[in-house]
């Protein structure tokens, strides 16, 4: 307000208040919906500080006194940390080699002119009609049959397998896009195409390399359906498989579930908030026409 | 109405032209080192096939091992009824099939996929374009409101069921606060109610996947060249005008592919369903799909024959959906990549 008034002109005065409230109004659509989208999270990791009487009295309420023993709990098994281990080994190597096989194929796809180059790309691309669910039971057999049930390695090399897709569709274009006269210059210089591609190519694409990064991270710490059917050795789960077999194991002490389950999003989230920015700009090449 | 066709077009036209970097989802945009391979000869051709196959070769192994043979191998179990030890033997032709066809839990299942499908897309979708509107507005915290309005995308499913469970159980969090507010009345079993379970999954469902559209979104909006907003505001367009005009129409493309995933997303849901409300409430509460029916009626009651089938059959109805929604929706924007390809 205090801008409005000290402005010279009159005409300016009045373009600037209902710029204020349309701001205001947006501010306030803004937190409402941030509320919305925050409450059901706010209501799991508040949870984890009430006791179990506390819950069953006021389900709806805050915590009247701060229990850190719910999260001190679970902080301290060997559990909780065994299945983040897991989680981590297989979210790891299945983005390490999703992104290495990924912009193999996405430097050919992109810098190379073959016979049935477009074929190849229409299957991958037809891999984003394959989710796991439909391939989900023959899936099991083959890893079965290959001795790889109850091994971090059963989960993640299908995981790699239906990451490619997203993988090499985000990752064309960004290799398209380096410039076809820094490849020409690097091979004047005496550059092979495999060289350029070890000099130049893993290095213009860091954007994009992010990007599918984050997807394959998240995609892999949140999977549920493959570690299901995969994993029956609780040695083995990964966490969210561990968070559902602590909830019904736990099922009357809701309290530490809720801690538990607070505790096991922490990665992710983390994970994501460093790197929001870069998933956005990653994908703009990926979705416009 | 009357533009409809008109806008479509510019959208083609005008997307093409001003996106430098090129390549939609799906359109391979040209390849750049055919000028240099032809030169050396027979020796660069081989040379030229080895680096190939080095390159695309893994990729290529483990996607097709892993991705299209099971799908091969659904086909091929389908047809026999088979515990999923040794050698399937008990071939039974088309009974599975039929069994699937006319089982009354498929056909609800079934109803509950399209109908997910239908309400992911009009719930969704104009809840997504207007966050991704506001977002894309210079604002404070802009950065922090985004990741705040992110992270029911980026939590698990399986965090996303407990939690849920947990706070809408009819001694749960949500009738609890219904209760302090005053509205008691209102307080309900929105789990196992079979009128309102399949709502209560499409709040859930909403809730969790918006994020996504708004990334997807919002990586489209930023495509869009402000020169063209700006020129707009200088001839005297209001911001409303400028976004119905001028940015949804350049935001087609991105809102078919979304759609598109979204589609197809819905049509194979098996995680939230088979977490909050598990193999046999998910049946009597009206919330099963045909996921969860595959895995109810395959592994879990040990005929990997019949789940094979099943499989089968979602991957039919989805291929068949996704072809018809490339024929007809996505035409002007894939060039046909998924049905044969001209490159």
């Amino acid at each position: 307000m205090a801008v409005a008034t000290l402005a010279p002109a009159p005409r300016r005065s009045t373009a600037l208040a209902p710029r204020k409230r349309t701001t205001f109004a947006i501010y306030f659509v803004a937190l409402v919906l941030v509320g919305l989208m925050l409450a059901p999270v706010a209501y799991i990791i508040l949870g984890g500080f009430r006791s179990n009487s506390e819950i069953t009295v006021d389900p709806a309420g805050l915590p009247v006194t701060w229990q850190w023993s719910n999260y001190t709990d679970v902080l301290t098994s060997g559990v909780f940390w065994g299945q983040v281990g897991n989680s981590a080994i297989a979210a790891v190597t299945t983005t390490v080699l999703v992104v290495g096989l990924g912009l193999m194929a996405a430097f050919a796809l992109s810098r190379y002119t073959f016979r049935g180059r477009g074929a190849v790309y229409a299957l991958f691309t037809a891999g984003l009609m394959f989710p796991m669910t439909v391939a989900i039971t023959p899936l099991y057999i083959l890893v079965r049959n290959l001795g790889l049930m109850n091994s971090l390695a059963g989960v993640i090399v299908p995981q790699i397998a239906f990451a490619l897709p997203m993988t090499i569709i985000i990752l064309v274009p960004f290799l398209s896009a380096i410039p076809q006269e820094i490849q020409e210059a690097a091979a004047i210089d005496g550059c092979s195409r495999l060289g350029f591609f070890w000099r130049m190519v893993l290095r213009l694409s860091v954007p994009g390399v992010i990007t599918v990064s984050i997807l394959a991270f998240i995609g892999s710490w949140n999977s549920y359906m493959l570690p299901l059917f995969i994993l029956n050795n609780e040695a083995a789960y990964t966490l969210p498989l561990g968070t559902q077999a602590f909830a019904s194991q736990y099922a009357v002490d809701t309290a530490k579930v809720l801690a538990f389950t607070s505790l096991s999003m922490i990665p992710a989230l983390i994970f994501f908030s460093l790197f929001e920015r870069r998933i956005v700009g990653g994908l703009t090449g990926a979705v416009k026409g | 109405m009357v533009s409809l066709h008109e806008e479509k077009r510019v959208t083609a036209t005008a997307s093409r032209h001003t996106v430098p970097a090129g390549g939609s989802a799906s359109v391979l945009p040209p390849a750049g080192v055919s000028a240099r391979s032809g030169a050396g000869g027979r020796r660069a051709r081989w040379v030229k096939r080895g680096e190939l196959s080095l390159l695309i070769g893994p990729a290529l192994i483990v996607f097709v091992a892993f991705v299209i043979f099971p799908v091969a191998m659904a086909a091929y179990y389908g047809f026999f009824s088979w515990s999923g030890y040794g050698p399937a033997t008990d071939f039974v032709g088309f009974r599975n099939y039929i069994t699937i066809l006319t089982d009354p839990a498929f056909h609800e299942a079934l109803g509950h996929n399209a109908f997910i499908v239908v309400m992911s897309l009009v719930l969704q979708g104009p809840l997504a374009l207007g966050l991704a509107l506001l977002l894309n507005r210079k604002l404070r915290f802009q950065s922090l409101i985004r990741v705040l309005i992110f992270v029911p995308y980026v939590i698990s499913e399986v965090v996303v069921g407990l939690g849920w469970s947990l706070m809408l159980q009819s001694d749960g969090a949500l009738n609890g606060l219904l209760e302090k507010i005053g509205l008691g009345g209102l307080a309900t079993d929105w789990l196992s109610d079979p009128g309102i379970a399949i709502w209560t999954l499409l709040v859930i469902i909403t809730w969790k996947y918006v994020g996504f559209a708004v990334i997807l979104f919002l990586a489209g909006l930023q495509g869009i060249p402000e020169e063209l907003s700006e020129a707009a505001a200088i001839d005297g367009a209001s911001y409303w005008q400028i976004q119905r005009h001028i940015v949804l129409p350049l935001m087609g493309p991105t809102l078919r592919i979304w759609a598109f995933l979204s589609i197809i997303g819905s049509l194979q849901l098996f995680d939230l369903v088979w977490i909050i409300w598990g193999q046999y409430v998910a049946s009597t509460a009206g919330t099963s799909t045909m996921a969860t029916y595959m895995v109810a009626n395959g592994r879990n009651a040990g005929s990997y024959g019949y789940g094979s089938a099943v499989a089968l059959v979602i991957f039919l109805i989805s291929l068949t959906v996704a072809l018809l929604y490339q024929r007809f929706v996505l035409r002007r924007d894939t060039a046909g990549a998924l049905t044969g390809g001209k490159n």
